[in-house]
């Protein structure tokens, strides 16, 4: 397997669209030919040369090429977009669409990524050492399609609208999930080894999720309907089995009809219970006066800072999130 | 304005009855003349195929129902966008493609001359807008009658005068060019939660059948003289066994003559008829009508028809049919839109997917050949795909390749999952007509032109014509492959709209000079049908008279046609 390094060279004033770092488009290639490959920066073409060094060269098919990317792309698209085989190693972060309509191969990301990873893919391994951010697994905007085989791995966190109209393939998130895990799934199977926030399976009507550390809150629109032993990762435990969404309209097979199944560990009660009092916990949140005095520091040059400015800079800097209605308050305070 | 002369081409031109002969075209100050000054600009047409500008009679193209398509399919577009070129704008899309992507497109085919094919007069701006922005080629609209208020209660009372004022009212503010007809009497019922399944099934409220607003339409459109005849989509589209109340409708017209100054010989046009030719009782036993129905049409000269090709894309169903669509929804669950609007009709929107896998799918497609094999006069047969509902109108080059070619029939038949069940349901096995290029500009050119009352203009290469003139590198005599009528009609090589060279080797060299048509009937003043529409307008719809007329500025370059019933 011949491998190409690329080394990111500098840092982009924008975001970089990649959609050429794939081994199908390496395959075959020298350094130099790697190099004069397009790549767009807003309205801008440049070439890959510009903001990579090159080393190495592509093998003669897709599979037997090895991109590995020595650095932090954090500001680069497109990653592995629409990639058949081979493999792309990510040592760093990197931005939106990763293995995006991936087909085949291996993707390996070692630290964290923004939205829209593996979307729509349909085969191969996608994995994510780190965490990742919104509609993971998802269909583009507008599809019914999401992702339809192979597997994708989130080791950390991951954000909202995750595996968005699933209908194969494997998810598996290692920390927790933000709401709307797989609404309208048809199908798949997603495990979340840690907290699912809420709004789970929205209008699913076929598929399995597996929530090893309980739902903070459940749809209404699901009932629970068993216990089941289930063997999961070679490893065998309880789950209480919901049905649902019950809103929706369900298909039959062998005369049973089929619902969408959301496996909740047992004895994942007391998680849940915590992650209730968590969420209590955060509506009650409130700034405390060295936080205050911070604060004011930091919006000190700004005299009209907007709710939404002062809401992202709490939720960078404190970590928990505020109501709008709280923040306008807090900003009328700074002011008095 | 410049001169061509095209040499030796080998011409097919139903409208001076050319079937492939080599002969000279020439083009003078956008019409076709005799003969050019030594000045003119020759281009060498040896051994390629010369026809006139293709006429699309019937297509989704613009309008706020398209353009909803387009707002809530971002996935239409993906991967599909093409930057700014050196004459072209920003273009994307696949069955709903952007306004320019359409312009462009159709001249790229051989095609100058568009009839957007439902026009919701409410929305009739929007629509103009659209067509404003649609490059190229010319357009016309048709104003959708077939569940308006007005014309219900008009015609409940007998009151034809009124009716026929009505209409051309309505052409007049629209800028509209025909009488279109979609599930009359349906898309109101569906107000009531109700459809019309049959022509004999009552309007609530309005106590009115689709038969009596298609016999009536039909009996205005022939007593104004317009251009077109009446231009139907009926009722009970898309379900097994419809094609009854399809022989039904047809039946509406048995005998009556046609009466216009416009060459037009037909008093009812039916569209997209492979929806409307279904057997069967289920999606068990569903299965090919398409004889029987062309049956009906090849012994009845007083008709034309258009095909609704289905092209197994996917692709965005669209119509004014609202009822249908929420039908179409519940079948294959994917997302819906639809809008009810006010006292003219309804709309519905599917994004649908012809797989040639399932059974039905490929019933369909075949059922669409089969109606233009069957067709005996390919002056009343036109190709159509009701674009974008049973394909994307780029897809006619293949559609022209399945006609021509029994051989890439017979390889689709035999390759289907459900090869057996499919050649069992259909007749198409059985055909081994192949259309000759001539009869293909009857079915692409000649035919739609006239049945559109536009035959002196467009569809032919007749002396004082419109030159709208195509050369496609196509040989007929030589050629053995099929792919290659394809490739052929995709790319056009040489494009003239008006005596404007628009396409030169598949690429856009001019954007044109469009024009808008529109039809202007003049009927003697009517103060009762100005009172009912003041009064309409203050008592239900939701804007005011004056915001609803599309005054000139929308239609920049109109061509008016005028009429006079009185």
């Amino acid at each position: 397997m011949d491998i190409v390094k690329l080394i990111p060279s500098k840092v982009p004033e924008l975001y970089l669209e990649t959609e050429h770092i794939s081994p199908d488009v390496f395959a075959g290639k020298t350094a130099q030919q790697i190099g004069e490959l397009h790549v767009h920066m807003g309205n801008q073409t440049y070439k890959l040369s510009d903001y990579f060094t090159i080393e190495g060269k592509g093998g003669a098919t897709a599979a037997d090429t090895k991109i590995v990317i020595a650095g932090d792309v954090s500001k680069v698209k497109y990653i592995g977009m629409k990639m058949t085989a081979g493999e792309v190693e990510v040592l760093g972060n990197a931005d939106m669409y990763v293995g995006a309509w991936m087909a085949g191969g291996k993707l390996l990301v070692k630290g964290s990524v923004d939205s829209f990873a593996g979307i729509a893919m349909t085969g191969g391994e996608l994995v994510i050492e780190g965490n990742a951010k919104n509609y993971i697994g998802a269909a583009y905007r507008g599809d019914w399609r999401g992702m339809q085989g192979g597997k994708l791995v989130v080791k950390g966190n991951v954000g909202s609208d995750v595996g968005s109209n699933i209908n194969g393939g494997t998810i598996e998130i290692g920390g927790n999930a933000d709401v709307h895990l797989a609404t309208h799934a048809e199908g798949g199977k997603i495990i979340v080894g840690g907290v699912a926030k809420g709004r789970v399976g929205g209008q699913m009507v076929k598929g399995e999720i597996y929530v090893l550390g309980g739902v903070e809150r459940m749809m209404p629109s699901y009932k629970y309907d068993h216990d089941e032993e289930v063997e999961l990762n070679g490893k065998k435990m309880n789950f209480q089995v919901y049905y649902g969404d019950l809103g929706e309209r369900h298909g039959k097979r062998k005369g049973e009809i089929v619902y969408g199944k959301i496996f909740i560990a047992t004895g994942a009660a007391e998680a849940e219970s915590e992650g209730k009092t968590e969420a209590r916990a955060e509506r009650r949140a409130k700034l405390n006066e060295k936080q205050v005095a911070q604060m004011a520091e930091a919006f000190k040059t700004n005299a009209e800072p907007s709710v939404q400015e002062v809401r992202t800079y709490i939720y960078d800097t404190f970590g928990f999130d505020l109501k709008p209605m709280q923040v306008s308050r807090l900003i009328d305070s700074m002011k008095r | 304005m410049s001169e061509y002369i095209i040499k030796n081409g080998t011409v097919y031109d139903p409208k001076t009855s050319v079937k492939g002969e080599a002969k000279d075209i020439c083009i003078k100050d956008g019409k076709i003349v005799d003969k050019v000054s030594s000045k003119a600009k020759s281009i060498d047409a040896k051994g390629k195929t010369v026809m006139a500008g293709a006429v699309e009679v019937h297509a989704h193209v613009a309008g706020p129902k398209v353009n909803e398509g387009r707002n809530y399919r971002p996935e239409d577009k993906l991967f599909s966008y093409k930057p700014t070129g050196k004459n072209t704008r920003m273009s994307g899309g696949f069955s709903i493609p952007t306004t320019f992507k359409t312009g462009y497109e159709y001249a790229k085919m051989g095609y100058t001359t568009v009839m957007e094919a439902a026009m919701p007069p409410l929305y009739a701006r929007h629509v103009h807008e659209e067509i404003k922005d649609t490059p190229i080629v010319d357009e016309a609209a048709f104003p959708v009658f077939g569940n308006n208020w007005f014309v219900f209660e008009y015609l409940k009372n007998n009151e034809m005068d009124n009716v026929m004022a009505y209409i051309s009212w309505l052409l007049r503010t629209t800028k509209g060019y025909a009488i279109k007809i979609v599930n009359p009497g349906g898309s109101e019922a569906w107000g009531w939660g109700e459809n019309c399944n049959t022509i004999h099934d009552p309007v609530p409220y309005f106590d009115i059948t689709p038969a009596e607003i298609m016999k009536g339409l039909l009996t205005a459109n022939e007593k104004l003289g317009l251009p077109h005849s009446i231009h139907v989509h009926t009722n009970n589209l898309g379900n097994p066994g419809n094609y009854e109340t399809t022989l039904d409708t047809f039946k509406l017209s048995q005998g009556i003559k046609p009466t216009n100054k416009f060459g037009r010989e037909q008093v009812l046009h039916h569209t997209h008829v492979q929806f409307h030719s279904y057997g069967g009782d289920s999606w068990a036993n569903f299965e090919s009508k398409a004889k029987d129905v062309m049956d009906y049409v090849n012994a009845n000269k007083n008709m034309t028809i258009d095909l609704g090709c289905v092209t197994l894309d996917e692709t965005t169903t669209m119509t004014a049919d609202g009822p249908f669509e929420h039908h179409l929804t519940t079948l294959n669950h994917l997302k819906w839109a639809n809008v009810d609007v006010e006292l003219e009709t309804s709309s519905g929107i599917v994004p649908y997917v012809y797989d040639p896998n399932i059974k039905v799918c490929a019933i369909q497609w075949a059922i669409g050949l089969e109606l233009a094999l069957y067709a005996k006069d390919p002056m009343r047969t036109f190709v159509t795909t009701d674009h974008p509902n049973a394909g994307p109108f780029t897809r006619y080059p293949r559609i022209f390749k399945w006609l021509m070619s029994d051989k890439s029939r017979q390889d689709m038949l035999k390759g289907f999952k459900n090869s057996d069940k499919v050649i069992a349901a259909t007749t198409l096995a059985s055909l081994d007509r192949e259309i000759s290029l001539y009869e293909l500009a009857q079915m692409t050119r000649a035919g739609p032109a006239k049945s559109l009352g536009l035959g002196h203009m467009f569809g032919g290469l007749d002396k004082g014509m419109d030159a709208d003139v195509v050369i496609y590198d196509f040989d007929e005599a030589k050629n053995k492959d099929p792919e290659q009528i394809e490739k052929a009609f995709s790319a056009a090589e040489y494009v003239f709209k008006s005596g404007t060279l628009v396409v030169d080797h598949g690429e856009i060299v001019n954007n044109g000079n469009k024009r808008t048509l529109w039809v202007d009937a003049k009927v003697p003043e009517n103060t009762q049908v100005e009172r009912d529409v003041q009064m309409k307008f203050l008592k239900y719809y939701s804007v005011n008279l004056n915001n609803y007329e599309v005054s000139d500025h929308y239609v920049p370059n109109p061509y008016v046609i005028e009429v006079d019933s009185n």
